[in-house]
């Protein structure tokens, strides 16, 4: 019978029926440090360390401290020194403040080698979906489940229902990664994968980079998906090759055997035309009020939409592209890769950033700021009046100094525009970074794709 | 885990879909290391609005994609904390879901026009054990996982029922596993 990758990769890691064994479990400090409390509570330990690897992103200042000492909220510091501690007394390898791997754990992931195809993967996040674009099965879990990996290196879990996104056509000129899932939730709506391991699958997925399926991928949880995957290929097995954890050689047919196969079934198919998207803005509270960047504020539809309208301060029927910007967040776990940076210097280039706008951009890892140093992309940031800051989570969730302030008005690459998620009151527009670096050198959402400078 | 079998008592009604973990428990609480005391932070932000009305009772019926974003259980602990012992809603996010069973907070399946009426009805009892809610002089079925109903009805822990499988993760280990990578050799 024909399978599909997720089949696959299911079938291979069933111990008993629903128990599914865990090749990877990531860490941060924030869902982790009453796990290990819990661990130790029952004189319990980890039972594969060597599966095992931390990081700490959430609470970490972006202005280059070195040591979890020097963070001065006493909480946050609590918080990476806990999972200092227990990573040492449990022997699980951590790469924290001052580590030259420390970064947001969706990004060291894929850069360490650690992220494979046809691997599970498990993080106490909801973003881990962003390991499916290797072709692993990557999910988000609580902390009560953190504890259950840490000590059985399983979950129990029911097999979730599949449901495979399929693209026709082309993603036009300056649509990016980005856009497409943006227009995927705005389609399918935030509750459309509830439940539904997704495949996004077609063509315009299969021309994208490496970092713009992990993009994908990312926000899978955004649409409600319990995990996102896309079939490995040539381009994922490049990616890995020769990374620190990497197989040599690669087993190449058994990752290439992984992709879905023909006449497998779904329990649901949705077709997207790749062409008919544009570069997305979001309006609203949810991932799912986005429009078209030529598009305007809509009218509302229902209790929600008035809700967020209202804690946006926008009037229906404003053009998107003359809502007057305060701040531009570039980086998390959504946008924040190498290419994702390359992406926005390039638009910045010899430009500056409006006067009326506060932009930073924050590299997801201590690599990725390294190799954009030594490309000069800080350079041309800093050049243009961008604060370029070191690796973290950063504004994406306000869990460390970089906060919105009330009412300030952010354009972000992140993934959430929760009411009070950068900040209690900001509000967040979530856009590519292209946009996002036109948005800052303008002072609002412009179409890139005729933008000029 | 304590055992759940009978949950009756009034409702509190929050009467809005996508209601996110965010919303539920803020950011700015995720930096304690304990598992207890969120329930004071319950909704932080909306608290403050003129017209919340959330009462501490038994039972919480809420909108569609109840628990949406974050994998942070702290919002289950808060809600718990706060009071409640179930949620009632027509769906909820996979993750607060799972991450509710695990403690003992019981989510809820309803259709839609059900959840109307109880929020209506303002009283209801929930026996998890014939998977029915009575309010307003009528009992509805609902339907959930019958090994999550199992583990609730009695109280088990969940490493502790994995752990009788030992034997089965050990020869999964011997017989399957893949190379892949090894963390502590970076």
């Amino acid at each position: 019978m024909p399978k599909s990758l997720f089949d696959k990769i299911w079938e291979a890691h069933e111990v008993a029926e629903s128990l599914l064994y865990v090749d990877l479990h990531l860490v941060h400090e924030v869902t982790s440090p009453q796990a290990f409390e819990s661990l130790r509570l029952a004189g319990r330990k980890v039972r594969r360390t060597d599966r095992t690897l931390a990081t700490a992103d959430h609470n970490v200042p972006t202005d280059g401290s070195s040591a979890a000492a020097h963070i001065r909220d006493r909480l946050s510091r609590v918080q990476v020194e806990t999972l200092e501690r227990n990573c040492r007394e449990f022997g699980v390898p951590v790469y924290s403040i001052g580590s030259e791997r420390q970064g947001i754990v969706h990004v060291i992931g894929p850069e360490l080698g650690v992220t494979q195809p046809g691997m599970t993967i498990v993080c106490g996040d909801s973003h881990t979906s962003t390991h499916g674009a290797f072709g692993a099965l990557a999910f988000g879990i609580g902390t009560s489940e953190v504890e259950h990996v840490l000590a059985t290196q399983t979950l129990q879990q029911r097999k979730p229902r599949s449901l495979r996104i399929r693209y026709e056509g082309e993603l036009g000129h300056g649509v990016t990664a980005k856009d497409l899932i943006l227009g995927t939730i705005g389609r399918i709506g935030v509750d459309g994968g509830v439940g539904h391991v997704i495949e996004y699958a077609g063509p315009p997925i299969e021309r994208l980079s490496m970092e713009g399926r992990m993009t994908v991928c990312n926000m899978t949880i955004e649409g409600g998906g319990r995990a996102g995957m896309i079939a490995p290929d040539d381009a994922t097995f490049a990616w890995v090759e020769g990374r620190p954890a990497a197989p040599d050689p690669l087993p190449l047919d058994e990752w290439s055997a992984l992709r879905t196969d023909d006449g497998a079934s779904f329990d649901r198919e949705v077709v997207i035309d790749a062409s008919e998207l544009s570069p997305q803005v979001t309006w609203g509270t949810t991932p799912g009020m986005v429009v078209d960047v030529t598009g305007a504020v809509p009218d509302p539809d229902g209790e929600g939409d008035e809700r967020a309208l209202e804690y946006m301060a926008l009037v229906p029927g404003t053009a998107m592209q003359e809502i007057p910007l305060d701040r531009v967040f570039i980086g998390s776990c959504t946008n924040s890769r190498i290419g994702d940076l390359r992406e926005a210097a390039e638009v910045v280039r010899g430009r500056s950033v409006a006067s009326s706008v506060n932009a930073m951009v924050v590299p997801g890892s201590q690599q990725v700021k390294a190799q954009a140093e030594s490309e000069g992309l800080d350079q041309v940031f800093r050049d243009a009046g961008f604060d370029w800051r070191s690796a973290g989570c950063s504004m994406c969730l306000g869990m460390n100094p970089d906060i919105a302030a009330p009412g300030e008005r952010v354009a972000s690459t992140s993934n959430r525009n929760f009411e009070g998620r950068q900040g209690r009151g900001a509000r967040s527009h979530l856009v590519s970074p292209k946009m996002a670096a036109a948005a800052a050198i303008e002072g609002h959402f412009v179409d890139i794709r005729d933008w000029e400078g | 885990m304590e055992p759940v079998r009978i949950i009756e008592g009034a409702v509190s009604v929050l009467d809005r879909n996508d209601v996110d973990t965010d919303q539920i428990i803020p950011k700015q609480f995720l930096k304690r290391v304990e598992r207890t005391g969120f329930g004071e932070f319950l909704f932080y932000d909306w608290a403050k609005q003129p017209g919340w009305d959330l009462p501490s009772n038994p039972i919480l019926a809420a909108g569609r994609n109840f628990g949406c974003g974050s994998s942070r259980e702290h919002a289950p602990w808060a809600l718990e904390d706060y009071g409640f012992r179930a949620i009632v809603a027509p769906s909820f996010a996979d993750i607060f879901y799972s991450n509710c069973t695990k403690i003992g907070l019981l989510p809820v399946v309803l259709p839609e026009p059900e959840v109307r009426e109880l929020m209506a009805a303002r009283h209801a009892r929930i026996d998890l054990e014939e998977q029915e809610i009575s309010f307003a002089g009528r009992q509805v079925q609902f339907d959930i996982d019958a090994e999550i109903a199992r583990r609730l009805l009695e109280g088990l822990d969940d490493i502790g029922v994995t752990l009788r499988q030992q034997e089965a993760i050990d020869r999964y280990e011997r017989d399957r596993e893949r190379g892949g990578p090894v963390t502590t050799r970076l």
